[in-house]
């Protein structure tokens, strides 16, 4: 009796995201056993078996978008837990402003992604932008243009991930060390621990919960590099930010291939479903129980 | 730590986090000589122009209209359907509804082209590409995860014994939700409504592939993809830029502290 009545408060919600959600996944797991190439609708709806993932693995531009999404996913979460971790410890002192530095931390954060990714283009632009000035200042004839430039264009993405998400990696960590009794940090200090010495015993051993929750986090979320690239430098140059997540747009939106666009839907949805029960494997039951992170 | 070592730190932090947008909307209040100059004037000559021509050449309203009409329906309609579920998360008990929240959990996850292709051809054949309930339904199921993760933290608060009396006194359940989860609740339901608002203001990647009409789109979709075939109108994307800004800006800094027990306790990414 009591189940039914949840029925029916859980409904709304579910059709949503079995229409929204759980269909489109289980419809790209069909459609990418056929060839459906929408620019040669003669060609019509054919079932291939296994063809298009054949060629996805052989696919150069494919298994080079996997490496490069796999680099660029492993160097910002790194790189954001790191400076997570220096703003969490900063953010964790007791100091005068610390509730308007909380709130000017969470700016880029709030910033739609989109809009930072103009702003960085900008300050990477090879005439007039901030960063070849702050490298060369007037001579001109030195300006880069970082964007079209294959190794400087990743890192470029790289820096406006790292921008604009290190603060969500630094309210995961600060969460974990609010945690951490003073008493601990009051012992340590009577045995005559050095500050370093409660950072690396204590500090560091504590928080190691939060800081792996904050790597899987960005990694997550990292693995959905979208907007960036699309702004910043559409894949380019010679697909050298071409992250999964865009090859997949350009192959079913641009390109109109439905059933291979769809192989390489489900590859992106495996290796995410990967990290999502790492995640829950993570949080164990506490999950449920607390329903969160911390 | 030493104190000015301290203060060293706490300055550049503030510096990394507010200098690269400074610069962008110190951008906007610029005359077009000043954004090409070499080297860059620090003070601009606080010029609207790019403002007005960003409003009146491209359109900019409309893209602000369409963005607030889109986020705010699709907010409400996701607080209201995710406070149903998640009063039933928290108040009913089942291994069905444990694992209901891990799909959802799961789902938050996937990145957008998982779906992205099948949700298409859902809007195409019910004739919702380029309308606002095409894109709105697509935000309501992609924001449920995180808006029914954070209630339920939020509801799981609440104490039980006072609906408990309710429904003692003859209050049916909707009722108790109504009049007594509802009111308490109030503050994790605007949580919630503000981290979903803002989710639904900044996406992207689905507005891109359903709002093809220029006059339906929203403000990502619409500075994201600024007409400038052989100059960028610099001036005009970050006058625009700062404009779609601007109201988020304000949300955080008023709601810093919500925004960051929302983040926080719901987990899902924001």
């Amino acid at each position: 009796m009591k189940n039914r009545a949840a029925f029916w408060y859980i409904l709304p919600s579910f059709f949503f995201v079995a229409v929204f959600s759980l269909y489109p996944i289980f419809s790209s797991l069909r459609l990418s056993f056929y060839r459906l190439i929408l620019t040669l609708p003669w060609l019509g709806q054919k079932f291939v078996g296994l063809e298009n993932y054949r060629d996805l693995a052989t696919d150069p531009v494919a298994l080079h978008s996997l490496a490069i999404t796999l680099i660029f996913v492993g160097v910002t979460s790194c790189l954001e837990v790191a400076l997570g971790l220096g703003m969490a410890l900063v953010l964790n002192e007791s100091f005068r402003g610390r509730g308007v530095l909380r709130a000017v931390v969470l700016v880029p954060w709030a910033i739609p992604t989109v809009v930072s990714s103009q702003m960085w283009r900008f300050i990477f632009n090879d005439r007039y932008g901030l960063f070849n000035f702050l490298l060369f200042g007037e001579r001109t004839s030195l300006y880069l243009a970082p964007l079209a430039d294959r190794v400087l264009a990743p890192l470029a993405i790289v820096v406006g991930d790292v921008w604009k998400t290190s603060s969500f990696a630094a309210l995961i960590i600060l969460a974990g060390l609010q945690t951490i009794p003073d008493e601990l940090y009051e012992a340590a200090a009577i045995d005559g621990a050095t500050a370093w010495q409660k950072f690396r015993h204590l500090t560091l051993p504590l928080i190691k919960p939060a800081l792996l929750l904050a790597l899987l986090f960005r990694t997550i979320d990292a693995f959905k590099v979208f907007d960036l690239v699309f702004v910043m430098t559409q894949g380019g140059p010679a697909d050298a930010t071409n992250v999964l997540q865009f090859y997949g747009y350009k192959k079913t939106f641009a390109e109109g291939m439905i059933g291979y666009g769809s192989a390489i839907s489900v590859g992106v949805f495996c290796f995410s479903l990967a990290l999502a029960l790492i995640y829950i494997r993570m949080l164990g039951a506490r999950i449920l129980e607390k329903g969160a992170a911390r | 730590m030493k104190k000015w070592l301290f203060s060293f730190w706490v300055v550049l932090i503030a510096a990394f986090s507010l200098v690269p947008f400074l610069w962008f909307v110190l951008t906007s209040w610029k005359s077009p000589a000043e954004i090409t100059a070499i080297p860059p004037r620090l003070v601009p000559s606080f010029h609207w122009g790019f403002y007005r021509s960003a409003l009146e050449q491209y359109g900019l309203l409309g893209y602000i209209r369409n963005s607030a009409i889109v986020a705010a329906t699709a907010t409400c309609v996701s607080i209201a359907i995710g406070s149903l579920a998640a009063y039933a998360l928290t108040r009913f008990h089942s291994a069905w509804l444990k694992f209901y929240l891990l799909v959802l959990l799961c789902i938050s996850m996937v990145p957008q082209i998982a779906i992205a292709g099948p949700v298409w051809r859902i809007l195409n054949s019910l004739d919702w590409l380029n309308t606002y309930q095409g894109i709105v339904a697509a935000y309501i199921s992609l924001s449920l995860p995180l808006a029914i993760w954070i209630l339920t933290t939020f509801f799981k608060e609440l104490p039980y014994e006072i609906e408990e009396a309710a429904l003692v006194d003859g209050c049916t359940r909707f009722q108790a939700l109504r009049k007594i989860v509802f009111p308490l609740a109030a503050p994790g339901i605007f949580t919630a409504s503000i981290l979903v608002f803002i989710f639904a203001w900044n996406e992207f990647f689905f507005a891109l592939i359903v709002l093809t009409n220029p006059s339906l789109q929203t403000l990502p979709v619409g500075i994201a993809l600024f007409p400038g075939e052989y100059t960028m109108p610099w001036g005009e994307i970050a006058a625009a830029s700062t404009m779609a800004t601007l109201p988020l800006i304000v949300l955080t800094l008023f709601f810093q502290r919500r925004i960051i027990r929302g983040l926080s306790a719901g987990a899902v990414k924001g």
